[in-house]
């Protein structure tokens, strides 16, 4: 195993119940973990359990042992390692606010259309841009607005998935 | 359940949750709780005045209450219970939730908590006990409905014990222990699907073992805690393993008594203050193979220095501890006793000749690393080291079953290298967190556990005050708990790292105004004693052991004297210091060092 760092997208089936995602959380900065994003929301129609996607950074050694610590949480049914597991989707939605006019604004609509975000609000002095995409692509978009009037950003995360036939129940880890 | 107790809890109707809380107990095997009372948690208390199958040991601090669970489950190998109230009666038995989860122990703690419709009010006595044990815990519960809890303080039992065991928190709100509250049958109204760790190790994984077992020249078991966990066969199973393959055996602080420490393989604790052979073997050794123990930081020293040369086994039951800190060749995850009867099976009993691999150790251990100079002139001043030895000698004497806890600091380390342990769960001690204070109560808990047994704190001046308040409890349930304190005058363990690392500037490490522990003794209705001299100590270790009701033996020692030997933070195994010749060494340490506890 190697000390390089390298990025983990980690998907973790929870229990939806109180003080869950706390339990989540509390392990990642209790023990020094870090999480570049975090992302949860309820994905079964019982509503009794919720997906968390996590992407966090670290050598071999801690990445597994993020994995045996988060399978050790009771709610926890199952972690899988998207990254490891074989190729995966990964996107995000960012809300983009610009406030400009003129030049900035037209060229700010221009740039949006090659990302094909979509404007889903806008008034004489701003526009709100909707992207979805993987992170960098956002990273990228962001990036190229900032010189041309950008007020605001808000992102979801990260929401990632196996391609093909591979679930989550297959590439479960077992432990 | 016996017949009697199924009498006593027949109807289930109209029960209340508190009394449901109890019969959950009972079903669960519980005879004694650690508790102290509280508002919260008054409906179980009156709820245990109605019923006579638990007992409820009072005593003087939550804290206490947990440690002294700790002990009676270490001691017994069942699940130690709490009761204290919400709020203060919460915060005080978190550094006793803590304690239980680095050590492994485990604990069901009932919290009470403000009525439901109260919390998040700042109500009187309002604690977020839920959020600040989270990390205190295996795993917490709040009972926010009463159909959930006879469920819940069944799983809490489950969770607690099973796998790697740890300390579980049930937060019970008043309401839910006034308000009726069903019973379902064990098995009805389940919560989690609890992960069932896996108990049996890989086959491969024996094979390779079993392999590497039989090139090996030089092997070692590193043996831990997890052998106590796993239950007294696994003491058993891993003093057959070590006869058949003649292997030396070290253990960790945690494991002492998994293997004789008094047998010819066992090479001493390995670590901090290991013995010279212990750590030299797992320097040297060519095999180490980790049974239940966790390659913790007092253990491995200087990391990248550690055991270099080695092919390593780790043998442990929870996945998160194999490749933590060290990178280990083969994993074998299940329970180490399991794992042990699997390599037993294996062993055909053709190994190498370690003629060599033992010549070698015993030219360590002819160094005589635990050595000391006692003056045995009648007025000489009494070693620390001398007095741990002459209390086993003396205790083996009685032939008593004996139960040893300590408080944390050079005592400690005394008592693990000097005192002798031949069998497990006979040692109580703050291994993960190094709790001072946890002592006294362990004693109480181990005695109650076994109210026959010869039970000693073997304790520190300093940390002894730190629960002092449980010789009350030791008083009211006349539990005749030895408290030998090693007084040293010191906070002996913090004035040698200052004495070593900080240019002997003693600050903050003098134990001023100290009560006079005979005066004390004799406050709480108990028996004192002074031994002053070396003339002094064996009349007062033959007074204490003979006397059947609680004794304070406060025996002054040598106030200088420091714990040898010892690995500097952040040195190799290779470079430990032997004694006080070697201080000059402790310019060795390097900057990195100075930062390491
Ligand atoms: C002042 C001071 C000085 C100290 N100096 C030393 C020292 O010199 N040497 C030393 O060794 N320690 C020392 N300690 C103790 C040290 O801090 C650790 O507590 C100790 O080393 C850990 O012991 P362990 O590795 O046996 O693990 P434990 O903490 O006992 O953990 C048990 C391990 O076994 C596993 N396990 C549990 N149940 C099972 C099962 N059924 N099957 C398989 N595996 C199981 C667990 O997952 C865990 O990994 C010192 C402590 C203090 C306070
Ligand atoms: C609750 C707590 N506070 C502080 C410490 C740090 N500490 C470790 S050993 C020690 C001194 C213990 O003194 P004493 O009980 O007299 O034992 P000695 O080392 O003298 O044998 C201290 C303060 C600790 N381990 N626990
Ligand atoms: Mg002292």
């Amino acid at each position: 195993m190697s000390n390089v760092i390298q990025t983990a997208v980690i998907a973790v089936l929870i229990e939806n119940e109180a003080g869950a995602l706390g339990r989540v959380v509390g392990l990642f900065s209790g023990r020094g973990y870090n999480i570049e994003s975090l992302t949860v929301s309820v994905v079964d129609p019982s509503e009794k359990i919720s997906r968390i996607t996590i992407v966090t950074s670290g050598t071999p050694m801690v990445i597994a042992q993020i994995k045996a610590q988060l399978a050790r949480i009771i709610p926890v049914h199952g972690v899988t390692d998207l990254t490891a597991s074989g190729p995966y989707v990964a996107r995000e939605m960012a809300l983009v606010k610009v406030i400009s006019t003129g030049d900035a604004r037209t060229e700010g609509m221009r740039i949006a259309d090659a990302f094909r975000a979509r404007i889903v609000d806008t008034t004489a002095g701003s526009f709100v841009f909707e992207m979805t995409g993987a992170p960098e692509k956002i990273d990228a978009f962001v990036d190229l607005m900032r010189p041309l009037g950008l007020a605001e950003v808000s992102r979801t995360g990260v929401a990632a998935i196996a391609r093909g036939l591979e679930t989550f129940h297959s590439n479960q880890e077992s432990f | 359940m016996n017949s009697a107790v199924s009498q006593e809890f027949r109807n289930t109707d109209a029960l209340n949750g508190a009394e449901v809380l109890l019969r959950v107990l009972v079903e669960q095997g519980v005879e004694v709780i650690f508790g102290y009372p509280g508002g919260a948690v008054l409906p179980i208390y009156d709820a245990l005045f109605r019923q006579g199958t638990i007992r409820h040991i009072l005593v003087r601090h939550e804290q206490a209450a947990v440690h002294a669970a700790e002990a009676y489950a270490r001691s017994t190998g069942k699940v130690g219970v709490v009761l204290v109230t919400s709020g203060p009666g919460a915060t005080n038995a978190v550094t006793g939730l803590v304690d239980a989860l680095m050590d492994s122990i485990p604990v069901v703690c009932i919290s009470g908590q403000v009525p439901t419709a109260l919390i998040g009010n700042d109500a009187f006595q309002e604690a977020d006990t839920t959020g600040i044990t989270r990390p205190a815990t295996k795993h917490n519960y709040l009972v926010k409905h009463g159909a959930d809890l006879a469920p819940i303080v069944r799983e809490a039992f489950e969770v607690a014990r099973g796998g790697r065991p740890g300390p579980v928190l049930i937060d019970l709100p008043k309401d839910v222990s006034v308000a009726r509250a069903p019973l379902p049958e064990p098995g009805n109204g389940r919560l989690h699907r609890l992960y069932s760790p896996r108990l049996d190790a890989d086959r491969e994984a024996i094979r390779q073992t079993v392999a590497a077992m039989k090139r090996a020249k030089r092997p070692l078991f590193y043996t831990g805690g997890g052998i106590i966990n796993s239950g007294p066969e696994a003491s058993q199973a891993l003093r057959e393993l070590a006869r058949r393959t003649n292997f030396p055996v070290t253990s960790t602080l945690m494991g002492l008594g998994a293997f004789p420490t008094t047998d010819r393989q066992f090479l001493g604790m390995l670590g901090m203050h290991g013995t010279y052979e212990a750590n030299l073997a797992t320097h040297g050794c060519d095999l180490l193979i980790a049974l239940g123990s966790r390659f913790d930081d007092r253990v491995t020293g200087r990391v990248d220095a550690f055991s270099p040369n080695s092919f390593k086994v780790h043998a442990d039951i929870d996945p998160s501890q194999i490749n933590k800190i060290v990178r280990v060749d083969v994993a074998l995850q299940g329970d180490v006793g399991r794992t042990i009867r699997a390599l037993l099976a294996a062993w055909d009993d053709d190994g190498q000749d370690l003629g060599e691999w033992w010549a070698q150790i015993d030219a360590w251990r002819a160094l005589d690393s635990l050595g000391f100079q006692q003056d045995m002139k009648p007025d000489a001043i009494i070693r620390p080291q001398y007095a741990v030895r002459r209390l086993y000698e003396m205790a083996l004497g009685t032939g008593r079953d004996t139960y040893v806890s300590t408080e944390v600091g050079q005592h400690q380390m005394w008592a693990a290298q000097h005192f002798q342990f031949d069998k497990p769960n006979r040692w109580l001690t703050s291994g993960g967190l190094g709790t001072m204070g946890y002592g006294l109560p362990a004693a109480v808990g181990a005695q109650v556990a076994h109210p026959d047994a010869l039970v000693i704190d073997i304790a520190g001046e300093a940390s002894t005050l730190m629960n002092i308040q449980e010789l009350g409890t030791i008083a009211q349930y006349r539990l005749p708990v030895k408290l030998f304190i090693l007084n040293n005058r010191y906070m002996g363990m913090v004035r040698q790292w200052q004495e070593l690392l900080h240019g002997s500037r003693y600050s903050q490490s003098y134990s001023e105004a100290l009560p006079d522990f005979v005066r004390l003794a004799e406050a709480f209705h108990g028996t004192g004693m002074r031994a002053t001299c070396v003339g002094e100590l064996d009349d007062v270790i033959a007074r204490m052991l003979a006397h059947d009701g609680p004794v304070v033996a406060d025996i002054c020692v040598a106030q200088d004297e420091n714990c040898y030997p010892m690995i500097p933070s952040g040195a190799p195994h290779n470079e430990m210091l032997l004694g006080p010749d070697a201080e000059a060494n402790a310019a060795k340490v390097t900057q990195e060092g100075m930062a390491l506890v």
